[in-house]
């Protein structure tokens, strides 16, 4: 079976969950034999030697269709649809253009051209970024197309402030889709709710944590002395960063023996900072700024307990990043993650008495530490990324059959 | 001749509230939560009493009178009791009812349906003690034969029972114990004088508790004529037919719509149709037939699960913390004399509270084999927790208004990785 993939990024060339849920699919397919042919945007010096890739601006005829070399502009404003967002300055490669929309709309050209050249049975498409582009696909191959929701834009804006036209893409992907996955229950259940879209075409496939490449790290200096409670994520409305905070406050009271580390950036960044000052908690947090790679890792290991307080989350990898870490985690009930974690503990995100209550515990009762610490991180070497690619797979098989 | 023997266990626990680290010193109330949870101790029990207690008793009673043969017993935790005085006197009524009949035996337990006897040995006596008068207050008996928490059991509480004067103690027939052994026949525990063990058959009593409405069991559906034929095929090979189990299997475990009230309907009428067959409680059981053999059990079993030992309640980490802690507080709690703190403290001891912080099957996602009124093992840890502290906070209180020093006492209590040598006890201090 041979799949045209429309991806957006791909590490690590990526600025969150998104480029690294391709990734682990795309190995997962390759052991379940299934051949994908990877799609981006613009050529990046990759080294991945399961997929086979092509870039759209080294497409015949259409190469440098927009000659842009800014970056990321857009991600910023009209989409934070990933876990990190790049810092203002990071050196990156110049992925896609000033204008997402204009990027969005040169990559839906060359998905056209690109269906025309390629071998497939199935189109399947990562995010509003791509569809349009695998809609062009779809019209020109006539084969079937899956769109794989892994965030809607009612999870980035928290509903407020929708982009008409980011909704309008999105709506458009899910009604041409033959077959839609959601990245959980809680995704299916938006899609339904705001794109009006019946619950029989989407499927839930969970997403999973990769344990290739990966060797835990050194314990930081910070955690022998003192108990550290992490936030890790951008810190935008979506992630919750505010009632991390608040319950910070609250803990403090209780337990004073403790450090706050909150690593990302976003435009709530200066808010936050302010506030914590405010609220007379400044020695008692250290602000980071954006990690990566190695970084990110040192993080996990210095924490007692990873927070993901977040206010609407599709999945939420980052719990099962500091688990690989063999850190327990809270996480709010509001995210695809939740609902297949068992061995960590949860929250309503709006409930600040009931993370710091739970913060509290875990720092105060050793025993509740390292059971959460024991049984969680057993429990996601369980959750690779074989399973999730054995159901596209079944997905795909089942949309091939019902077309012959 | 063959004897069947029903004994149905009814308890429900006073689980505790969701108790966050704000509650700690100001709030004394552990138990009432009139959310819409299953942590609403009325609530479930109304439920329960709604699906099982009332429509079985109904049934029972009815049976009873029609068929002057028939025999049950049961065991009551004083827990329950307590909450049915409270909360459904009309259910107490019925249970009244049946044990009116002259023919409904009543067993002893601890009052609390505690794990005590793995902990103290002064607090496991004083709580059979208390459940004795609670047995005589209410049904005016004396139980005769005795039945441990979750059938936990080892030679030395055969012993104890025996010491206390119980004719009879009962046990989970573990195959790993019996071996080539039948648990259709009364043992003698290991070193006891006259004390008789009544075993539980679980294969049968499982296939009416757990595998009756399961329609990929071969057997489906089980009819009462059916179970009847295997009841009669014991004949010669055994003397009595243990049928114990939870009371909730009816109604509650096992839903109306599964025909299991159906089924017990029939039940009595077609286990006499054999002239062989009769029905026994417990000490009719101890008082006729002599013992077949010696059960030696050093260690500890139970009727819970696949593995029949502690694992369910002292399975991991957080269990251990939370019950090392609880026990930890009983010499401190005791010398306050404070009636309404010990009783908090000792309703802290139900065996469901641990059961609840299990971990074993959680990760299988197995939530129909894993009933637990809370969102985890984790969270029912936190408030237990949490109402420890403030037990402990409000202990210290009332002994530094005593003036009373509990410093110079030498507590002998609890020590990790002693539940097989030497445990102590609170009332040494006295």
């Amino acid at each position: 079976m041979k799949i045209l993939m429309f991806g957006w990024e791909f590490p690590p060339f990526n600025s969150g969950g998104l480029g690294t849920a391709c990734m682990g699919l795309t190995r997962g397919l390759k052991n379940a034999n299934v051949e994908v042919t990877f799609v981006l945007p613009r050529k990046v010096d990759l080294d991945v030697d399961f997929l086979k890739f092509v870039y759209g601006d080294e497409f015949s005829g259409i190469k440098n269709y927009y000659a842009v070399n800014s970056l990321l502009q857009g991600y910023s404003t009209s989409e934070n649809y990933n876990d990190r967002v790049f810092s203002e300055g990071e050196k990156m490669p110049a992925l896609y253009g000033k204008d997402l929309f204009e990027e969005v709309e040169r990559y839906a050209l060359i998905g056209g051209e690109i269906a025309k050249n390629e071998d497939f049975n199935l189109i399947h498409a990562h995010d509003w970024l791509t569809y349009k582009a695998a809609i062009n696909a779809k019209k020109i191959s006539g084969k079937h197309l899956v769109i794989h929701v892994h965030a809607t834009e009612f999870d980035r804006t928290g509903g407020n402030n929708i982009n008409q036209e980011v909704y309008e893409i999105e709506k458009k992907g899910m009604e041409e889709a033959n077959s839609i996955i959601a990245v959980s229950n809680f995704t299916k259940q938006k899609i339904i709710e705001n794109y009006g879209i019946s619950p029989e075409k989407i499927k839930v496939v969970h997403n999973a944590v990769d344990f290739e490449d990966y060797a835990l790290g050194e314990v930081h200096k910070l955690k022998k002395t003192k108990k550290v409670v992490l936030f890790l994520g951008r810190l935008t409305l979506q992630k919750g960063p505010d009632y991390f905070i608040y319950a910070a406050k609250k803990v403090s009271e209780h337990y004073p023996d403790v450090v706050f580390v909150v690593s990302g950036s976003g435009d709530m960044e200066k808010a936050i900072i302010k506030k914590v000052a405010e609220m007379g908690l400044a020695d008692k947090f250290i602000f980071t700024g954006f990690l990566r790679g190695k970084d990110i890792n040192e993080a996990y290991r210095m924490a007692d307990l990873y927070v993901m307080p977040s206010v609407s989350e599709p999945f939420g990898i980052t719990p099962l990043e500091a688990l690989r870490c063999e850190t327990p985690v809270l996480i709010s009930n509001q995210s695809g993650v939740s609902e297949i974690l068992n061995h960590c503990l949860k929250a309503d995100f709006w409930d600040v008495d009931e993370f710091a209550n739970k913060i509290v515990s875990v720092l105060k009762y050793n025993e509740l530490y390292r059971c959460l610490r024991e049984n969680g991180s057993k429990e996601i070497k369980n959750l690779n990324w074989n399973e999730p690619a054995k159901r596209c797979a079944e997905i795909y098989e089942e949309l091939l059959r019902g077309k012959k | 001749m063959v004897s069947v023997c029903f004994y149905f266990q009814v308890h429900q626990p006073l689980r505790v509230r969701k108790y966050s680290i704000f509650d700690i010193g100001k709030n004394n109330n552990y138990f009432s939560d009139n959310s819409e949870t299953s942590l609403n101790n009325v609530k479930v029990l109304r439920k329960v009493s709604e699906k099982c207690y009332i429509p079985m008793n109904a049934l029972l009673l009815e049976l009873l009178e029609k068929h002057p043969e028939f025999k049950v017993s049961f065991s009551f935790s004083g827990v329950y009791l307590e909450q049915l005085e409270k909360h459904a006197p009309e259910v107490l009524l019925s249970f009244k009812k049946l044990v009116d009949t002259g023919r409904v035996e009543i067993l002893g337990e601890t009052y609390y349906h505690s794990l005590s006897f793995l902990f103290s040995k002064g607090e496991f006596f004083e709580q059979v003690k208390k459940h004795e008068e609670l047995i005589q207050r209410i049904f005016g008996k004396t139980p005769r034969v005795f039945r441990n928490t979750e059938l936990i059991y080892n030679n030395e509480l055969a012993k104890n029972i025996e010491g206390m004067g119980y004719i009879g103690i009962i046990a989970e027939g573990a195959p790993f114990i019996l071996g080539w052994r039948s648990p259709n026949y009364i043992y003698s525990p290991v070193n006891t004088q006259r004390i008789k063990l009544i075993l539980k058959n679980y294969k049968m009593s499982d296939d009416i508790a757990f595998r009756f409405s399961e329609r990929n069991w071969a057997e489906w559906p089980l009819t009462a004529s059916k179970y009847a034929q295997w009841i009669n095929s014991v004949n010669g090979g055994g003397e009595m037919v243990n049928l114990f189990m939870d009371y909730e299997t009816f109604g509650e475990h096992q839903w109306e719509s599964t025909g299991i009230f159906d089924f017990m309907r029939q039940f009595p009428e077609e286990i006499l149709k054999n002239p062989d067959n009769n029905f026994k409680t417990p000490s009719e059981l101890a008082e006729s037939y002599p013992s077949r053999g010696v059960f030696d059990s050093p260690g500890f079993i139970s009727w819970a699960d696949i593995e029949r030992d502690l694992s369910a309640w002292l399975g991991n980490e957080i269990q251990n913390a939370a019950i090392k802690k609880v026990y930890s507080l009983g010499f401190k709690i005791l010398k306050t004399q404070n009636s309404e703190l010990i009783d908090k403290w000792r309703k802290l001891q139900t065996s469901d509270h641990f059961y609840y912080m299990c971990t074993k099957w959680f990760s299988d996602g197995d939530v129909h084999k894993y009933f637990n009124p809370y969102q985890s093992p984790y969270d029912a840890f936190i408030s237990y927790m949490n109402v420890l502290q403030d037990l402990e906070l409000r202990t210290d209180e009332i002994l530094n208004e005593k003036k009373l020093s509990v410093g110079k006492f030498k507590s002998n209590i609890y020590k990790e990785n002693s539940l097989t040598n030497k445990r102590g006890d609170f009332n040494g201090g006295n």
